[in-house]
């Protein structure tokens, strides 16, 4: 059964909240004054997201979120303008995941997401407390570290997903190998620029046919491609899909343990929208199954985590910068909203070369504010 | 690659006015190190602080005592019209995106104090090419570093397409800025016609005219889109009498009759726009036409040289008419042979073509040739990239191309592709004033 993922930017608008989110959601079941030490119990189903406190102490918070609905949920802490400060996805029906959070004092929000789309169900989370006020050196390290807490989120989905498609091609389901491609496909490619600080494990996972040298072994997730859509036939694909999930594996606990840099954060967001500009506008990614414009949001996606991770040093150092960041992310993000498709997106061969110019346009637009954010960080 | 070899100044022709009065580095600028704002590069202060130094008296420039010498970017027209017509063409059109015309504004400002700067042989930015922060993005490419200025021209026009409500700009269209009508057997190609802006980089050295364009495209991601650009070499029209008069692609001499610097009262009467025209923000400005013009070389080449001078009205060898020996003699459309034919056909092209077929309309053509590569068939795609200033083209390119279009034997061997009409506003007067300041006041 296919899960229905929707990508949203909702998730990772970069544009200042209002205090509180929803009006809608139901008051949170909580007393006042901070909760006492232990775990947060959020009782999630399709409508509601009853956190059991809505103040707790600075530093370390384990929220452990149990989904009582009928649709996968997602649990999300924000920081002002919708900054992840943590983040669980794919919590199934029935399943209870924990999520470990490290909050200085301020006031936040969480969010419960029932069928992972939209702005999900808000309660505001205070955090009081002693902390203390971050030198510059300090801010970058929160960066890094909130970066290495979205990255961990991905990497934790992206090996439930890749587990999925790699099940469905072992069993020769072809039409839910094929759904599964391009979900699975959007952990992997929000967090690429890290995956590529591994040398031979990101073309092992991504390489294109196009990319092979003469005599090159090729495996990953095109391979498969190419078998689900052009050869139609996955009945000897069973230890290229074995291989896929080692690999991505081994790169999940690679990029968990990675030292990061803010410069890294920066010059991710960069690659990520080159990799957009390069192989997503052109159609080159996906040559088989041209579901480009998954990859195209996930970097997007990803490239907006990246900075977002930055924002509070860029609000101190250039805070016109991030006027326009806000800007230029929006446009791209409209620019891409409108061949949003069902669950997904168009394929690529359904894009005229106007719409495609269009879009092209939009990451022009925000490349460039964006590539002058490493020279910020590196004051 | 020069065709030719550098020509004489003429006795008494104007001295070459070679660089900036305040760009005290002198000629031959390198752009290394250029590191300083100088006042070209100084901030571009908002509109009303143009200085009242008149430029209206400045002699035309004859040429620059070398090719890689720059011209002035500041006049009372734009450089890059009547300068004498350099070898190499990058032509960019944009598309604008943002919708606010304050944006717009800035860009056009942004763009003024960049064309200031490239046109003096200096970088893009202030930091250049290597001077700025390691981690930074250069805010210049690169590729023109040690390069001299090389007579780069930048010259910005404004298509009929900018004058629509998005910039309330529709009561400032001007008349003369009317739709180019269809003309007989154009097979003109949407995606690279028209456009809101274009900019015109012409200069000695081709590198430098990309470096330009692209450096100004950099400069406009978010606010403009490049829609089309075209690039092209070997001037086909000489602008300057100090210059030999060059050839197209089909071999012949291009531009003999053309509008020269020199013809001060002509250029006044044909070229420039003036406030009695009806637009006062165009005074000084100037209407520019372009037509891509492809030709099918292989077939042309194919035909007789009597056929190929009997169809231009010239010879090739000379370039002069036929029945005449020299370049630069009289055209006479009354002569007749022995057997009482006109020596110069009926439908000739430069029969068809000349002033006195249209109530002395010129035109001042600025052309290039281009060659892209290869069309998959075979064949070169080759031919000319025509531009042409004039003051009215309702009654100057409108007028001629009417005339073409329906009976030039030429025709057989060409296919107009592409077409573009840009309002051409008058020029930048100093480091306080930018491109198109009087049309947003």
């Amino acid at each position: 059964m296919r899960t229905a993922i929707h990508l949203t930017f909702g998730a990772l608008a970069l544009a200042g909240l209002t205090a509180c989110g929803s009006g809608a959601a139901p008051a949170p079941a909580s007393s006042s004054g901070p909760a006492a030490p232990g775990k947060i119990a959020v009782a999630a189903n399709d409508t509601e997201c009853k956190v059991a406190a809505s103040e707790v102490a600075a530093g370390t918070t384990t929220f452990a979120i149990t989904n009582g609905g009928s649709k996968v949920t997602e649990f999300y802490v924000y920081a002002p303008g919708d900054r992840v400060m943590a983040e669980v996805e794919n919590i199934v029906p029935g399943l209870t995941r924990e999520l470990i959070a490290e909050l200085p004092a301020g006031a936040y929000e969480t969010a419960c997401k029932p069928g992972m789309v939209g702005k999900g169900i808000r309660n505001p989370l205070k955090v009081t407390g002693e902390h203390k006020k971050l030198t510059a050196d300090a801010k970058l390290a929160e960066a890094v570290a909130s970066y290495k807490r979205y990255v961990k989120s991905q990497t934790d989905t992206l090996l439930v997903k890749t587990q999925e498609f790699v099940d469905a091609v072992k069993a020769g389901k072809i039409e839910e190998a094929k759904a599964l491609y391009p979900v699975s496909r959007t952990y992997w490619e929000r967090i690429e620029p890290v995956a590529e600080i591994f040398g031979d494990l990101d073309p092992a996972i991504d390489g294109r046919e196009a990319d092979l040298a003469e005599g090159d072994e090729w495996t990953g997730f095109h391979k498969i491609e190419k078998d689900l859509w052009i050869h139609k036939d996955v009945s000897k694909s069973g230890p290229m899909a074995d291989k896929l999930i080692a690999d991505v594996k081994t790169i999940v606990d690679k990029a968990n343990a990675a030292e990061l840099t803010p410069l890294h954060l920066a010059n991710g967001a960069k690659e990520l929208l080159d990799e957009v500009a390069t192989g997503k506008i052109t159609g080159e990614e996906d040559i088989w199954s041209h579901t480009d414009l998954w990859d195209f949001a996930a970097n997007l996606q990803g490239s907006k985590a990246a900075v977002q991770s930055l924002r509070p040093v860029l609000e101190e150092r250039a805070p016109d910068l991030v006027k326009t960041l806000d800007e230029k992310f929006a446009a791209a993000e409209a620019a891409l909203e409108v061949h949003r498709k069902g669950d997904g997106w168009q394929l690529h061969n359904e894009l005229s070369k106007a719409e495609l110019k269009s879009l092209s346009d939009a990451i022009n637009a925000l490349g460039e504010p964006i590539s002058k954010i490493a020279p910020v960080v590196a004051k | 690659m020069s065709k030719a070899t550098e020509p004489e100044r003429p006795a008494g022709g104007a001295e070459p006015k070679a660089t900036e009065p305040e760009a005290g580095e002198g000629r031959r600028m390198s752009r290394r190190g250029l590191f300083g704002l100088g006042a070209a590069g100084a901030a571009v202060v908002g509109a009303g602080a143009v200085a009242a130094r008149s430029l209206l008296d400045e002699p035309p420039v004859a040429h620059a005592s070398s090719a890689s010498d720059p011209y002035p970017f500041y006049g009372q027209h734009q450089a890059g019209i009547v300068t004498p017509a350099q070898d190499r063409l990058h032509f960019v059109a944009f598309d604008v995106t943002t919708e606010k015309r304050a944006e717009l504004v800035d860009l056009l400002q942004e763009w003024s104090a960049a064309a200031a700067r490239l046109t003096q042989g200096k970088e893009a930015g202030s930091y250049g090419a290597v001077g700025g922060a390691p981690e930074a993005a250069p805010d210049d490419t690169g590729e023109a570093l040690g390069l001299p200025a090389s007579g780069l021209t930048l010259t910005i026009g404004f298509g009929p397409s900018l004058f629509d409500d998005r910039f309330g700009l529709a009561a400032k269209r001007p008349a003369a800025l009317a739709d180019l009508p269809k003309f007989p057997g154009e097979q003109l190609i949407p995606e690279i016609s028209g456009g809101d802006i274009c900019v015109q980089a012409c200069a000695h050295d081709p590198q430098v005219a990309v470096h330009a364009i692209r450096n100004l495209a950099r400069i406009g991601f978010g606010r403009v889109s490049v829609r089309w650009s075209q690039l092209g070499f070997g001037r086909t029209s000489s602008t300057s009498r100090a210059q030999t008069t060059p050839r197209n692609l089909m071999g012949f001499k291009d531009g003999t009759n053309n509008l020269k610097l020199e013809d001060a009262d002509l250029l006044r009467e044909q070229l420039w726009a003036n406030a009695q025209d009806g637009s006062a923000w165009m005074a000084g400005g100037t209407y520019m036409v372009t037509r891509k013009i492809r030709m099918m070389i292989e077939t042309w080449d194919r035909t007789s040289l009597l056929e190929q001078e009997q169809i231009i009205g010239r010879d090739k060898g000379e370039g002069a008419p036929l029945g005449k020996k020299r370049e630069f003699d009289t055209l006479d459309f009354t002569a007749k042979t022995s057997d009482g034919q006109p020596v110069i056909a009926a439908d000739a092209h430069v029969r068809l073509a000349h002033p006195s077929f249209h109530g002395n309309a010129h035109l001042l053509r600025r052309g290039y040739n281009f060659v892209d590569g290869s069309d998959g068939l075979g064949r070169l795609d080759a031919g000319l990239f025509f531009i042409a200033y004039q003051r009215d083209p309702r009654k100057q390119f409108v007028s001629v191309q009417m005339s073409l279009a329906k009976t030039d034997p030429l025709n057989e061997y060409i296919k107009h592709v592409s077409s573009g009409l840009f309002a051409v506003p008058p020029g930048v007067r100093d480091a306080g004033d930018y491109w198109g300041r009087t049309l947003f006041d």
